[in-house]
């Protein structure tokens, strides 16, 4: 018998503890999510910058970064982060740390690939104007072609920002308390299995939903510009 | 860092086999998978776009519950949350039958198929309205103008981002460890589980994962060049 119920009397848990991160574990589905974001953002500006560096020094190995992150699953990189980490740095780390360092070194090698398409989209006489107006090649990157380049690349960078927010319910793998895993742990107790992943489904989905409409609604006005 | 290396474990002991029924079971529920997706993205990528409001919307709501919600999810419920509702005949036949597999199948190729159901509805779109207009005009029904020409051209358009999603489908596929799937990322573990040899057993993992993807990329270029419609679309490179 379906009895929804359990999500009202674990509505605290789930929520506060899972998603907001709030509570007697280090988790959340946000704390994770937001870092994660901002910093594979980060990363990935200058991965997307390095790819298309004339130097081959610079943007060979920016290249092969992307291609073997792209090549392989998320599930198998946090794997690696888990194993490779304790053994570099010869003690344990809590699995917020493993978590984050694995969605920011994978997501980064995915928004490296929007910033690379979003500065090819920017018309090359910006640079030569750049140039001619007497700035430095790192000066016309900031002040001349990131922005515009940023401009373009928000559509997909939202859309990533969606799958990234997604993936993040795989921290739960390795025992981190997301919304995902605080379902999980709530099931153990009460055997409301429909209900309870249901009940994240929806909302997983109320976010995600809200940044595409965003998106959308961005895109439209770039394009009625 | 202080790490013995120790290569042989892949091949000595059970390793290889794992490795290899690993491969198998990645590849089966990868091309399982991909044909439902397939199956369902094309359905209801077409549906968004004809004019009766109904469908339209029928395939918009499953297009935007299945894609905004994290694949992980979807397989716990579809493991765990469904068969409880079942008849108990019926759970205990499916739980005979690798529940877990199908299960896993079914969550993979329904989150896909809502995917491939924007790449296929954006492929329709690019085509010339002129087209559907001239097969209405030859006096061919709606159906028969989808099947026979707009989702034609449509395929052979969205060749690269369709390729992009199968291969992340079968990247994807690696979730199913979640649900004790025993494809290659499980196996990949099983091997660590044993051996204590970390390392050793995600290079071989990874090495797999890699030389699937970078070969199916390498496959779909020649295909994308083989099916690109003559003079419509001009593809640098």
């Amino acid at each position: 018998m379906l009895d929804f119920g359990v999500i009202v009397s674990n509505f605290k848990f789930l929520i506060v503890q899972g998603l907001f991160g709030w509570g007697g574990f280090a988790g959340g589905t946000l704390r994770l999510a937001i870092p994660a974001i901002a910093l594979g953002f980060v990363l990935g500006i200058f991965i997307g910058v390095a790819r298309l560096a004339r130097s081959r020094w610079i943007n060979l190995p920016a290249t092969l970064y992307v291609e073997f992150i792209r090549g392989v699953p998320l599930v198998m990189v946090i794997f690696w982060i888990w194993f490779i980490i304790p053994q570099l740095l010869r003690l344990p780390i809590p699995e917020y740390g493993v978590a984050l360092t694995a969605f920011v070194i994978f997501e980064a090698a995915y928004f490296g690939e929007i910033v690379r398409a979003g500065i090819q989209s920017v018309p090359r006489g910006q640079v030569e104007a750049a140039t001619a107006v007497g700035l430095t090649a790192a000066q016309t990157m900031r002040f001349v072609v990131l922005p515009q380049a940023i401009r373009n690349m928000v559509p997909a960078l939202v859309t990533q920002m969606i799958v990234l927010f997604k993936d993040t319910s795989l921290a739960s793998i390795i025992g981190y308390v997301d919304l995902t895993k605080a379902a999980q742990i709530v099931n153990n107790r009460e055997i409301k299995p429909f209900e309870l992943y249901l009940f994240i489904a929806v909302v997983y989905f109320a976010f995600t939903y809200a940044m595409s409409r965003f998106a959308q609604r961005f895109e439209r006005r770039l394009t009625a510009a | 860092m202080n790490y013995q290396f120790k290569w042989s474990v892949l091949w000595s002991g059970q390793s290889g086999v794992w490795l290899l029924q690993g491969l198998v079971t990645t590849v089966e529920i990868s091309v399982l998978a991909w044909v439902l997706a397939a199956a369902l993205g094309i359905l209801s990528g077409a549906l968004r776009t004809v004019s009766w409001k109904p469908a339209r919307a029928l395939a918009t709501a499953y297009v935007e519950f299945f894609r905004n919600v994290p694949l992980l999810v979807w397989m716990f419920f579809w493991y765990f949350g469904v068969p409880p509702l079942l008849p108990r005949a019926v759970q205990d036949w499916i739980f005979n039958h690798s529940a877990e597999f199908w299960a896993g199948m079914f969550a993979l190729g329904v989150y896909h198929g809502a995917r491939m159901s924007e790449i296929i509805r954006a492929g329709i779109l690019s085509i010339p309205r002129t087209q559907f207009e001239a097969a209405m005009a030859m006096g061919l029904t709606t159906f028969q103008a989808y099947r026979l020409v707009i989702v034609p051209i449509a395929l052979r358009l969205i060749v690269p981002p369709a390729t992009n999603d199968s291969l992340n489908l079968l990247k994807n596929s690696s979730v199913a460890l979640t649900i004790s799937v025993a494809e290659l990322t499980f196996q990949t573990r099983q091997i660590e589980t044993y051996t204590a040899k970390a390392i050793e057993a995600l290079t071989a993992g990874t090495v797999i994962y890699l030389v699937l993807c970078v070969g199916i990329a390498a496959i779909m270029a020649r295909v994308e060049r083989r099916f690109a419609i003559p003079g419509l679309i001009a593809r640098g490179g």
